[in-house]
């Protein structure tokens, strides 16, 4: 596998030729999505050499988590990925339950599919418009993003956030819906599919937009396979593997979806994949919200999960539990657990360890868009330096979830 | 709150797909297996690290063809003090798998997983950084996410949190 070369870029326009340069892209670059430098090296207008340098926005979180209670890590795990916060809640709490034994009720579990659906459409429509953006399409970036006020209103509704949510707790989700949120979201998931229409009106088979993305970065299954990519990126290239459908975690095995495709490899095959992602994930929030079971949102485990605040103001034992959940934290059985799920860049895993205390020993996050940043040298290399910014675009990194 | 005792015994676990697979290739290889809350452990010698991925990836019976994650974890003050944690995961069977690697306190090396997956690079380059265990036979072993002149690796156990002052 010689054509994956990692030899860094130093000064070789002095040593060699000269026929090359080198230049500098980011860390601020629009394009570059947060804070990503690019190096390369460049013969005119082709690519030769280039290479992702990051670490900008390092903020040391797995350090953090370890003095920290294991139920104050969950507003820490939406700094990482702030464009898709409730996967990363949900990584982390399917974790810890896992470490804990806890089993939940059907109605949190149907929540956390509504909500993590919701915010993989949020994810993508961020994704849809700032991709198109970068290559020209001004308009879809103002349709997406019109779209995606929708979808923070709600979340704003259930979690009193926009963005950093912190609605999934472990054992449960922190409240149930409010009034008025069903038809809210029905209207919503009534009107949406329509709206993808309107974006792929705009793309689809605009040629324009074809030319600009078909043929361009490609990335091939083995190389996939060997860069260790997942989720959109790696379907572009024909790998057919899904953890939603193909491990299923939090209920996902009880609802209907299909798992888009495609095999070119390209540009154009990842947006292909991720808009029929839209159209499925809107499925999956409408079976949820048709199929919602009545009952309890928490799961039963009072040293665990904080008691109601009602239980709390009028029974003696709540109030002791209540107490100590928050002065003391809840302790957790020894060992440790890996735990793999399917957000909008990919896989994300939380490697979460704990010695029997109340904070844990180590978490590690799995991060999809530090994995996916892998495939740029594959995807830009003899290619044009235009391009550069449409594969970028292409594999949806957030420099967060990069960097930690 | 349905936790099972683990399972450490290899008697009660070789028909796994992945220890039978590995027990057919050098039984010598496995140190130790756990089977713990639906999830497999091996401790794998340090030495046959790299041949037994290899044999993992390229099994029929297995096929551990993804690699998902390298991490380490600090035991301080225990010795051998780090373990490297490796995520496997087969598409065929369906299966994760994690293999552990120990590493002592004074200078910890570990084989690089960089000529089999290219993609494990930017993970091993993290390791290195935060936790100070060197890769052998990695293309590029720098810093990743601390500056290059950084003293000391941030998430080790003797590291503050707060960082030096």
């Amino acid at each position: 596998m010689s054509q994956f070369s990692m030899t860094p870029i130093v000064e070789s326009a002095v040593s060699g030729e000269d026929r090359t340069m080198i230049l500098n892209m980011g860390p601020q670059h629009p394009s570059t999505h947060g804070v990503l430098r690019l190096v390369l090296e460049i013969d005119g207008e082709t690519v030769v050499r280039i290479r992702p340098e990051i670490g900008y926005l390092h903020t040391g979180i797995e350090k953090t988590c370890e003095a920290k209670f294991y139920q104050q890590v969950v507003p820490l795990t939406d700094r990482i990925d702030y464009l898709c916060p409730m996967t990363n809640n949900l990584t982390y709490c399917l974790a810890v339950e896992k470490l804990l034994g806890l089993e939940l009720p059907p109605r949190a579990q149907w929540l956390r599919v509504m909500f993590n659906e919701l915010t993989r459409i949020n994810s993508h429509l961020v994704w849809l418009g700032t991709h198109a953006l970068d290559i020209g399409a001004m308009t879809v970036f103002l349709y997406c993003f019109r779209e995606r006020e929708e979808i923070l209103k709600m979340f704003e509704m259930v979690a009193g956030q926009r963005m950093m949510t912190s609605y999934f707790r472990v054992g449960g989700v922190s409240m149930d819906l409010p009034l008025g949120f069903t038809g809210f979201l029905r209207n919503f998931a009534g009107y949406f599919p329509d709206r993808i229409d309107e974006y792929e009106n705009l793309l689809t088979n605009n040629p324009i937009w074809m030319d600009r993305t078909k043929g361009v970065a490609k990335i091939t299954r083995e190389d996939a396979f060997a860069l260790m990519l997942s989720g959109p990126t790696a379907r572009g290239s024909g790998i057919d593997w899904d953890l939603r459908r193909d491990m299923p975690y939090t209920g996902y095995e009880n609802f209907k979806f299909k798992v888009p495709v495609a095999t070119e490899g390209d540009v154009y095959a990842r947006y292909v994949v991720r808009v029929a992602e839209l159209r499925e994930s809107i499925s999956i929030v409408k079976q949820a919200l048709e199929g919602l079971p009545e009952g309890p949102i928490k799961a039963d485990a009072p040293k665990v999960v904080l008691p109601d605040r009602e239980k709390m103001k009028t029974q003696m034992e709540s109030l002791i539990y209540h107490f100590k959940i928050v002065t003391e934290g809840f302790t957790v059985p020894p060992g440790e657990v890996y735990q793999g799920v399917e957000s909008p860049r990919g896989e994300m895993g939380y490697f979460v360890t704990s010695d029997g205390t109340a904070k844990p020993y180590r978490v590690h996050m799995r991060a999809p868009s530090f994995a996916n940043l892998n495939a740029i040298s594959v995807m830009c290399e003899g290619g044009l330096l235009a391009d550069v910014v449409a594969a970028i675009g292409s594999i949806d990194i957030v420099l967060g979830d990069v960097d930690r | 709150m349905a936790l099972e005792p683990a399972v450490t015994e290899l008697e009660q676990l070789k028909e796994r797909p992945a220890v039978a697979s590995l027990l057919r290739w050098k039984p010598d290889a496995i140190q130790a297996v756990k089977w713990d809350r639906n999830e497999l452990t091996i401790w794998i010698a340090p030495i046959d690290l790299r041949e037994a991925c290899k044999h993992l990836r390229e099994d029929e019976a297995t096929q551990f063809i993804f690699l998902a994650d390298i991490t380490a974890v600090d035991w301080y003050p225990a010795e051998p003090r780090f373990e490297v944690v490796y995520s496997l995961l087969s598409h065929k069977l369906k299966e994760r798998l994690r293999l552990k690697v120990k590493a002592s306190g004074q200078d910890p090396n570990v084989e690089s997983l960089t000529s089999l997956w290219p993609g494990a690079s930017p993970f091993e380059r993290e390791v290195y950084d935060l936790m100070g265990i060197r890769f052998q036979g990695h293309p590029d072993l720098r810093r990743i996410m601390m500056p290059d002149d950084w003293e000391g690796h941030p998430l080790r156990k003797d590291y503050p949190v707060e960082g030096y002052r």
